[in-house]
C-alpha cells in the first residue's frame, strides 16, 4: 500500500477531531444506509439563527432583478403564447462575491462557537473567499489549500485569481499540483494544526445555502404572489441544489422544480496533468456534477450532507462557449459584468424559457464577481495560449478541450437534457454494489436518495439485480 | 540574498513520485505532487535553499526557497472578436425600438 492509502487509512480520527461534535458514526445504519434528516437535524440553528447569523456578517439578501432585455428577446425567439420571465438573483452582492459566503458563515460561526482557533478549507472554487472572508470577519486562521498548477507551473487564469483573492483576505493559501491527494494533503494539514474542516460537504455549509432557495420563495411570493415555476442552479458537488431546494421547502415552494446545470466538460479527465489547464471552467462542470451525483459520499467527510439526487428535477448541461456567450450579453444588455462560472445556469434558462407558456416564472438562483481571471476574455486568451480553437457558430460543434464554439447569434444557444433515471440507476448499482441482501430501512433509504419514494423504480432495478429484501 | 521579513514564495515536496496515490493517469504519474507557498521570510537565505517562512497566520512553514514574490500575472487578457459585439448584434437584430 502506497503513502497515501496508508495516511488515508487513518484518517477517521483526524476527521472526527476536525469536525469536532459531529460524530457521523450514530448516524449509520445497516447495511447501505445511514439517517439523513438526523444529520441535517444535528445542525442547532434554525432557518430564522441562519439569517441572523448571516445578516450579520455581511451574506444574504441578495436582490433579485427581472432580466427586461433578455426578457424581451425570449419573447421574440418563442412561438405566440410563450417565453416564460427570467428573473435573476445577483449572489455576487455577498462578501467575498458569490453564494459561497452561505456555506462558510454557518460553518465557522460554528467553529468559532466550538472554540476552534482556525479552519481549513480544499476547495479550488469562490469557496476560498468565502471561507477566507468569514475567517477574517470571526477573527479566526484560515488555511486554504487549492489545485491550482500542471506540472510545468501552469496555472488556469481563474484559480489564480481565487489564490489571490483568498490572500487578500489574509488566508494561508497552498497551491498545489493536479491531483487528487489534495485531500491527503488537507489531512495532513488538519492533522498539524488541529482545525476545524471547514468543509463543502457538511451540513453546516448546506444549512447555510438553505437561505437562498428561502429568500427566493419569499421575495419572489411578495413580488409576483406566486412562486417561481423553476429555480436553475449551477451544479457541481450537490451543496446548491441541496440547499436551494431544502429553502425552497422551508419558504413554502412546494412545487418548484429544481434544475441543475453544468458545462460539459465530458471526456476530459479530471486527475490529468494534460488535461487540466484544457478546460476554462474550474468548477459546475460535468466532471464534478455527475460523479457527484452517482457517488455523493466520495468527498472530505464520512457522509456528504450534499445529496442532489433526493432534490434534482431535471439536469441541464450547456457548453462553455454559451455560458462565454450569456455571460458578455448579461453585461451588454442587462448592465451586470458578472464571473462566467456564476452564469452557468443563466446559459441554459434563456433557451428553456422560450419553451415555457409566457405565464411561467424561472429563477436562475447565483452571480459571482469578476475581475482579472475570472473574465470570459482571460479565459479565453488562455485557452487559446494552450492551443484550445475559439470559434464563431452552432454549440452542438463544441469539443471540451479542443474546441469552443461562440454561438453567432442568442438563438443558438441550447441545452442537453441529461437522462436523470440514468444517473439514478448508476447510484443504485454504486451503492447496492457486491450487496445481496438490505433492510428495509435500506429500502426506504435508497428511495429517498433517488427521489422514487412513490414508485418502484427501486424495488424493479433491486429485482433484477437479486438483491433480496430482508425482514 | 533574499532578506529576512521579505514577502517569499517557497516550494514543497509534498508527495515524490513514487509515492503518490495509485490509479492515477500516466501524464500526472510522472511527476512529484508540489505545493507553493507564501509568507515572511525567517532569515536571509539564498534562491534555491531550504528556509523556514512565517505564513500570514503565522505558521511556521519549510521549503526551497523561490524567491520574493512577484506581480500577480494573471489578468483581462484579449478583447475576444468573436465575443465584443454580442451586445451590438443582439440590440440590433431583436431590441430596436
Amino acid at each position: 500500500m502506497g503513502k497515501v492509502e496508508d495516511f488515508l487509512n487513518k484518517s477517521s480520527e483526524i476527521m472526527k477531531k476536525s469536525l469536532a461534535g459531529l460524530d457521523y458514526d450514530k448516524f449509520e445504519m445497516k447495511n447501505i444506509s445511514f439517517d439523513y434528516k438526523a444529520l441535517m437535524d444535528s445542525v442547532p440553528y434554525d432557518i430564522n439563527d441562519v439569517l441572523k447569523i448571516q445578516k450579520e456578517y455581511k451574506v444574504g439578501k441578495t436582490p433579485i432583478y427581472e432580466l427586461k432585455n433578455i426578457n424581451k428577446i425570449v419573447k421574440k425567439l418563442s412561438k405566440p403564447g410563450y417565453g416564460a420571465k427570467i428573473l435573476l438573483k445577483d449572489e455576487a452582492n455577498n462578501a467575498s462575491g458569490s453564494f459561497k459566503a452561505r456555506r462558510a458563515s454557518l460553518s465557522l460561526f460554528h467553529a468559532k462557537k466550538l472554540g476552534f482557533k482556525g479552519v481549513v478549507a480544499e476547495t479550488s472554487g469562490n469557496y476560498g473567499a468565502a471561507v477566507a472572508s468569514q475567517a477574517a470577519q470571526m477573527n479566526l486562521k484560515a488555511i486554504i489549500v487549492q489545485e491550482v498548477f500542471d506540472s510545468k507551473w501552469i496555472g488556469q487564469p481563474e484559480i489564480l485569481e481565487k489564490s489571490r483573492a483568498c490572500e487578500a483576505y489574509g488566508a494561508e493559501v497552498w497551491q498545489m499540483t493536479v491531483g487528487p491527494e489534495l485531500f491527503y494533503w488537507t489531512l495532513v494539514i488538519l492533522n498539524e494544526t488541529g482545525y476545524f474542516n471547514a468543509s463543502l460537504y457538511t451540513p453546516f455549509a448546506i444549512k447555510g445555502i438553505e437561505t437562498l432557495g428561502y429568500e427566493i420563495a419569499l421575495d419572489v411570493y411578495e413580488k409576483y404572489g406566486k412562486y417561481p415555476d423553476f429555480v436553475l442552479a449551477t451544479h457541481a458537488g450537490g451543496g446548491n441544489i441541496t440547499g436551494t431546494k431544502r429553502g425552497l421547502l422551508l419558504g413554502g415552494a412546494k412545487e418548484t422544480k429544481v434544475i441543475g446545470v453544468s458545462v460539459d466538460l465530458r471526456g476530459l479527465h479530471m486527475a490529468s496533468d494534460r488535461d487540466f489547464n484544457r478546460k476554462s471552467f474550474t468548477t459546475g462542470h460535468t466532471g464534478f456534477g455527475v460523479p457527484f451525483l452517482v457517488k455523493p459520499d466520495r468527498t472530505d467527510v464520512p457522509r456528504n450532507a450534499a445529496r442532489a439526487l433526493r432534490y434534482i428535477d431535471n439536469y441541464f448541461i450547456v457548453s462553455q462557449g454559451e455560458v462565454f456567450y450569456s455571460t458578455i450579453l448579461l453585461a451588454q444588455i442587462e448592465g451586470l459584468e458578472r464571473g462566467p462560472a456564476g452564469n452557468t445556469a443563466l446559459a441554459a434558462a434563456i433557451p428553456f424559457a422560450t419553451k415555457l407558456p409566457e405565464d411561467k416564472m424561472i429563477v436562475v438562483q447565483e452571480t459571482e464577481y469578476t475581475g482579472a481571471g475570472k473574465h470570459p476574455f482571460s479565459e479565453l486568451t488562455f485557452a487559446k495560449k494552450m492551443g484550445v480553437e475559439v470559434v464563431l457558430g452552432n454549440p452542438k460543434d463544441n469539443i471540451p478541450g479542443k474546441r469552443i464554439v461562440i454561438p453567432e447569434d442568442v438563438s443558438w444557444l441550447r441545452y442537453e437534457e441529461m437522462n436523470l433515471n440514468e444517473l439514478k440507476l448508476s447510484y443504485l448499482k454504486h451503492s447496492a454494489q457486491d450487496i445481496n441482501e438490505i433492510t428495509k430501512n435500506d429500502l426506504i433509504f435508497l428511495k429517498e436518495e433517488v427521489n422514487e419514494v412513490n414508485s418502484d423504480f427501486v424495488e424493479r432495478f433491486l429485482y433484477e439485480k437479486g438483491v433480496k429484501i430482508n425482514g | 540574498m533574499v532578506k529576512k521579513g521579505d514577502y517569499v514564495e517557497i516550494k514543497i515536496i509534498a508527495l515524490n513520485k513514487d509515492e503518490r496515490a495509485e490509479n492515477l493517469p500516466l501524464d500526472t504519474k510522472n511527476f512529484p505532487y508540489e505545493g507553493k507557498i507564501r509568507g515572511y521570510l525567517i532569515s536571509d537565505s539564498n534562491i534555491g535553499d531550504e528556509c523556514f517562512i512565517e505564513t500570514p497566520i503565522g505558521r511556521k512553514i519549510k521549503g526551497i526557497l523561490l524567491g520574493k514574490t512577484g506581480e500577480y500575472k494573471h489578468n483581462f487578457g484579449e478583447p475576444i472578436r468573436e465575443l465584443i459585439d454580442i451586445g451590438k448584434k443582439v440590440r440590433e437584430k431583436y431590441l430596436k425600438e
